[in-house]
């Protein structure tokens, strides 16, 4: 036999046999509910009584997760996010979740305390009606509009057709001050 | 013994909730349009078992005439030498064959199309059924619009008047499959689709999604009811009536709940001011047989678990799991209750 052809042969069963080893992305399925009120809840502030308690929720425990980012993006479109910001974070009534300006903060907890309690000018609070899990996925996927996630996590395409750019091929914009609140008309 | 006896009985078990479940086989035909497509069947598998048998008699009749020998003697091959002008006869005639039965198959194939194409459809009931992951919407249609009415995952038809049905997807591929009445029909998102059947027994039918779509692509059914068309009229009039808000003390309660947690964030109760839609319409979902499209039965205990628990009973599904106190979950059923 050809000895060319056997060292191919010999690669291709190795590679073969690596194969099963290859990191396959978990799909966390959310668990029960909390039944009571979180014991360790989204913490703004570093500053506490007693001893400090770095909290478990201020990091986003989907940032790294492509199903999580794309399950954000459909809420996103679902819960009417982009009714008022776009449907691909351009902007609109309210204000571009695409470009470096963040008016409240970049930070995953920022965006999540946006959500869930509302910021003057226009945007609702959902606090009560979106589930926790769901709340941390447009979390992630509000973070991916301006390319601040991976481009191994940021969703690569959408449902629909759409002028622009998928956030995978996003540039990564550097956070800055600034931006104004939608001033009331 | 006793293993053989609960086999038994596990048999029997299963004999009993086969026959209680509603019907889902395309070989008890309940349409016109399934009766010639169990036509074409009984012709396929007919001509198919025939000419199976033919084949092996052919076999057992060449292993029987060859040649034998036994360990001592050497095998008689004189045959092979000799001429053989009987078996290229056999052959020409078996390949004659084929070709007429499979010419036979392809004709039949060809009448049964052109036959399922020339339903009458004079009158017709017209439903728009889009596939969901993983359940299934339909909207029934009427060129009045405050006709118009949408339900969830369960459909009745009037028997004897033919059905439109538009299909289509929202997400991924899905397959409409009714086997009582009609063949496979896909659905492709982007695209529409028509099936045009129409029930001419009385009675529930079980469809399912043909085409592997995702996680719970096996818990995506739906039941459809054929029923005679006054009884038909009377369902779609209940349907189109909105959700009473004369409610008592609980329900009411309920019917806050239900708007201050995640519920109204998808689903619609029509006279309320929940109307989202990307989860079932529950304007009625206490008239429905099933909760989340076929996997439960609907009543109080699987409604609680379900609102509670949904990804223990369908790992994977959009609905998401809602924390209640006991107090707001028996208020929520109360209210849920009412939705008839």
């Amino acid at each position: 036999m050809n000895p060319l052809f056997v060292r191919q042969l010999c690669a291709c069963v190795v590679l073969l046999a690596l194969l099963p080893g290859c990191y396959r992305e978990q799909r966390p399925l959310p668990g029960a509910p909390a039944t009571a009120s979180p014991t360790d809840p989204l913490r703004l502030s570093g500053l506490q009584p007693g001893e400090p308690k770095a909290s478990a929720t201020a990091n986003n425990p989907f940032e790294k997760n492509a199903y999580a980012t794309s399950q954000g993006k459909r809420l996103f479109k679902q819960y009417n996010c982009a009714g008022c910001h776009g449907s691909g974070g351009g902007g609109g009534m309210g204000p571009a979740l695409m470009d470096d300006k963040w008016i409240y903060g970049p930070e995953p907890a920022n965006i999540y305390a946006t959500i869930v309690q509302g910021r003057p000018n226009g945007m609702p609070s959902f606090g009560g009606h979106i589930p926790e899990e769901q709340l941390w996925q447009l979390v992630a996927y509000v973070r991916s509009l301006s390319g601040q996630l991976g481009s191994a996590v940021a969703p690569a395409r959408s449902d629909s057709l759409s002028p622009g750019k998928a956030e995978q091929q996003r540039q990564k914009e550097e956070p800055r001050e600034g931006g104004l609140p939608q001033q009331a008309q | 013994m006793t293993m053989r006896v609960l086999f038994f009985l596990s048999f029997l078990l299963h004999a009993a909730t086969v026959a209680a479940a509603p019907s889902q086989n395309a070989l008890r035909p309940a349409g016109i349009q399934a009766e010639r497509i169990h036509d074409l069947w009984l012709l396929t598998v007919g001509v198919c078992a025939v000419v199976f048998a033919a084949v092996l008699v052919a076999l057992l009749l060449a292993l029987w005439r060859s040649g034998r020998s036994d360990a001592t003697t050497a095998p008689d091959v004189a045959s092979l030498a000799a001429p053989e002008p009987t078996l290229k006869r056999n052959v020409l005639l078996a390949v004659g064959a084929s070709i007429a039965l499979l010419f036979v198959l392809i004709v039949a194939d060809f009448q049964t199309d052109r036959l399922l194409g020339r339903m009458p459809l004079a009158d017709a009931v017209h439903i728009e059924v889009t596939a969901h992951q993983w359940w299934w919407e339909a909207r029934y249609n009427d060129p009045e619009p405050g006709k118009i009415f949408s339900t969830a995952n369960e459909l009745h038809i009037p028997v004897g008047r033919p059905v439109i049905m538009t299909l289509k997807s929202s997400d991924v591929i899905h397959t409409f499959w009714l086997p009582n009445l009609h063949g496979k029909k896909d659905m492709i998102p982007g695209r529409t689709s028509l099936i045009r059947l129409r029930a001419d027994q009385p009675g529930t039918y079980r469809g399912q999604c043909a085409e592997f779509c995702g996680l719970e692509h096996a818990m995506m059914a739906f039941l459809v009811t054929a029923e005679p068309n006054e009884s038909y009229e009377a369902w779609a009039d209940a349907q189109r009536r909105e959700a009473s808000n004369v409610l008592s003390a609980r329900e009411s309660r309920g019917r806050q709940v239900f708007m201050e947690r995640s519920c109204v964030m998808c689903h619609t109760v029509q006279g309320s001011g929940a109307n989202a839609v990307f989860g079932p319409d529950l304007t009625h979902v206490a008239s429905r047989q099933t909760l989340a499209s076929g996997v439960l039965p609907n009543n109080r205990q699987q409604m609680a678990a379900w609102v509670t628990q949904p990804q223990k009973l369908k790992p994977g599904t959009n609905m998401p799991a809602t924390a209640l106190s006991g107090e707001e979950l028996e208020a929520l059923l109360d209210y849920l209750g009412t939705l008839k």
